[in-house]
């Protein structure tokens, strides 16, 4: 059965379908059309109950590159995976990369994904020259933000509800090496998150925290935890080589590993961990993407899977409304493995529903608890909608309609841009 | 360790195919394409010219032709040698279709066709090639068969007889060409997730990914091996398949 990353909803589609070449006719069929890449979105984003999914992985081939100005042209099926291993050997990087790569370009555009490197770089859109869509009534649209800045602004972020995105054209970066200088300091309190980040953001491109979401500080208050910031490495180290450790999570196990007891203890263990307050030389994978290196690592939360709640809240609504959001987990008890906290730079996604956006932006985890857990969301609902917050369209299975239209108010205007034939099980689950 | 800087590949739009020619793209070998569909085939190419560094189109080349007419083949073996060179490294064999059994039981002609497309053509372009292999004393000729050609089975016999006449044909061969330092290469893949196997039920251990499966490839014509289970526990699977006896065998529902 396809799922998404979180396993959260079990869903039944209709028809499975593996598109294999760009201009390919897309189904008919009598029920809505929705692609899937990786589905390593969380959530019901990538997923269409009783609908068609098109399956773009064999959509993977390169189109063109220009080694001079670094621009490319791809298959939207291509996996950022694959893209990263052309390009880092050649001078180039991906200019935006979430927690994972392996997500294709298509799921990068359709949700308009953010990395550590937002308040340097944007999102991923801001770097998307032309896309090429398909329509179920068979025009093939190229989109620009030159020529067709209401479109691209459309697709961008539009959650692949716009038709099928066939090709990307993307410009890269140009980087010196495979590595970068990275370097990490604990901090007590979320006060001590916001000053080391004023400082921190102008010196270092990449940046994020990981908040301990169980043990309180020194002074009493939810809101210690670990800071790093990187940028790319002008040079390689002598031994310039590096081995991804391939590590799996190799089956389900019969009940969620993540409790109570293993949360405490790992995220203690996880703020005991060496930190590196000078900068040290490490390579772009374990940095970037430390999760990648432990293959199905959503298992850990059982069959029955997990839940992600990532919100953004603005500006003047960030440090009083974080510290709230802490606080209410805290007291539920229900820890997250990996808080991750990140300021989000000064600038709106090119996206109508573009996720990023001024303001700080929190991603937890839980495992499903049923009504307990539901009942959490609830609560952090109430403190992002107060705050004039947003929840992340790509990591929910459950948020409350009016809570979408709130954070996402160009979504009527989005409406009239959607294919006829296409939808996802999200999409008519928030505009209900 | 044989080079694998001039490469020919026929079939090369089938998944595993392509993974090949990825690779070895990659590494910077000069290739020549055969494909059926041209719509398949450009794509494909482009594909390759980024992942090579050509630009200018002048290592990777291809062609289309149907390689189960054999009437094609001197045509497209002509031009292989003309777009690479007379000195070729290696040939790959990858075209084929996975014959529906049903279908087979119903009817001789798909019977025949089917055997002629995964065996007999492949068998006609092996008998052509092997001469100029031969003459010239080195090189690689490698074939993908399957583990299904290991032993008949009730539900894929039609595609399993092609292909263990195609394995046995190949052994001969490669008898033939030890003496003039040619290595041949069978290539028996076991389940592997392509569009070719669209439509079984693809969860489980023992589906591998055409990448994996393509970089073992690789490395068995890169070393000269001669027969390459990949991944390597069919040889384990198969092994066990084909020493249970035939009065149970024909027993199971395989």
């Amino acid at each position: 059965m396809t799922t998404s990353w979180n396993r959260i909803p079990r869903v039944a589609h209709a028809a499975e379908v593996s598109l294999t070449r760009r201009g390919q006719p897309l189904p008919e069929a009598s029920h809505p059309l929705l692609a899937h890449g990786l589905g390593r979105s969380y959530g019901d984003v990538c997923l269409n109950p009783g609908g068609s999914l098109l399956h773009t992985r064999d959509l993977d081939r390169f189109i063109a590159f220009d080694p001079d100005t670094g621009r490319i042209t791809a298959e939207a099926g291509l996996t950022l995976d694959d893209l990263l291993r052309f390009a880092v050997p050649r001078g180039w990087f991906v200019p935006v990369v979430p927690g994972t790569r392996m997500v294709t370009l298509g799921g990068a555009v359709a949700n308009d994904v953010h990395g550590k490197n937002h308040h340097h770089a944007g999102s991923f859109g801001e770097h998307v020259r032309a896309l090429t869509l398909r329509r179920s009534d068979g025009e093939c649209r190229e989109l620009t933000p030159e020529t067709t800045p209401d479109w691209f602004a459309a697709t961008i972020g539009g959650l692949g509800l716009t038709g099928l995105i066939e090709t990307v054209t993307l410009q890269l970066m140009p980087v010196r090496s495979a590595w970068m200088r990275a370097w990490s300091q604990r901090f007590d309190s979320l006060d001590e998150f916001w000053e080391l980040d004023t400082r921190a953001e102008r010196e270092w491109p990449y940046t994020v925290a990981w908040i301990d979401c169980l043990n309180p500080g020194p002074r009493g208050e939810i809101g210690r935890g670990i800071y790093s910031g990187a940028r790319h490495a002008t040079t390689a180290p002598p031994r310039d080589r590096y081995r991804e450790p391939r590590r799996a999570i190799p089956v389900d196990p019969p009940v969620s590993v993540v409790n109570r007891v293993t949360l405490r203890l790992f995220n203690q263990l996880y703020y005991r961990q060496p930190v590196h307050p000078t900068a040290r030389v490490v390579h772009h994978l374990p940095w970037l993407f430390p999760l990648d290196a432990i293959r199905h690592w959503n298992r850990i939360y059982g069959y029955k899977g997990f839940y992600q709640y990532q919100c953004v809240l603005p500006p003047h609504a960030q440090k009083d409304g974080m510290q709230a959001l802490l606080d209410a987990v805290a007291a539920s008890g229900q820890g997250s493995f990996l808080a991750v906290l990140k300021r989000f730079g000064d600038r709106a996604g090119p996206g109508m529903l573009s996720f990023p956006r001024p303001g700080a932006t929190l991603a937890l985890d839980f495992p499903d608890r049923g009504n307990e857990t539901e009942h959490l969301f609830r609560r952090l609902d109430r403190i992002v909608q107060e705050a004039g917050g947003a929840l992340y369209p790509a990591k929910d299975a459950r948020m409350p309609p009016e809570l979408f239209r709130g954070g996402f108010p160009r979504w009527e205007e989005f409406a009239s841009f959607v294919d006829p034939e296409f939808s996802s099980g999200f999409w008519r689950r928030v505009t209900k | 360790m044989n080079r694998l800087q001039s490469v020919v590949i026929l079939g090369a739009t089938s998944a595993i195919a392509t993974a090949v020619a990825r690779e070895l793209a990659e590494h910077g070998a000069r290739l020549f394409l055969v494909a059926r569909d041209g719509e398949r085939l450009e794509p494909l190419l482009q594909d390759l010219r980024v992942r090579g560094d050509d630009a200018s189109a002048t290592r990777i080349l291809g062609t289309t032709a149907d390689l189960a007419d054999i009437d094609t083949h001197a045509d497209v073996w002509a031009q292989a040698q003309e777009a690479l060179g007379s000195n070729i490294d290696a040939v790959l064999l990858a075209w084929g279709t996975l014959p529906d059994q049903d279908a087979c039981n119903a009817s001789v002609a798909t019977t025949l066709e089917a055997i002629h497309v995964n065996g007999t053509s492949a068998i006609a372009f092996l008998a052509r090639i092997a001469p100029d292999f031969e003459q010239r004393g080195r090189g690689v000729i490698a074939a993908i068969g399957s583990v299904a050609g290991d032993r008949g089975r009730q539900s894929n016999f039609v595609y399993g007889t092609a292909k263990g006449m195609l394995a046995t044909y190949l052994q001969g061969l490669r008898n033939r060409l030890f003496f003039s330092g040619v290595d041949v290469v069978t290539i028996k893949p076991g389940f592997v997730r392509t569009p070719m196997t669209e439509g079984f039920n693809r969860a489980g251990a023992l589906w591998a990914e055409p990448e994996t499966v393509a970089r073992g490839i690789v490395k068995a014509m890169r070393r000269g091996r001669d027969v390459a289970y990949l991944p390597w526990i069919w040889w384990g699977i198969m092994t066990v398949i084909r020493l249970i006896p035939e009065y149970l065998f024909k027993r199971l529902k395989l």
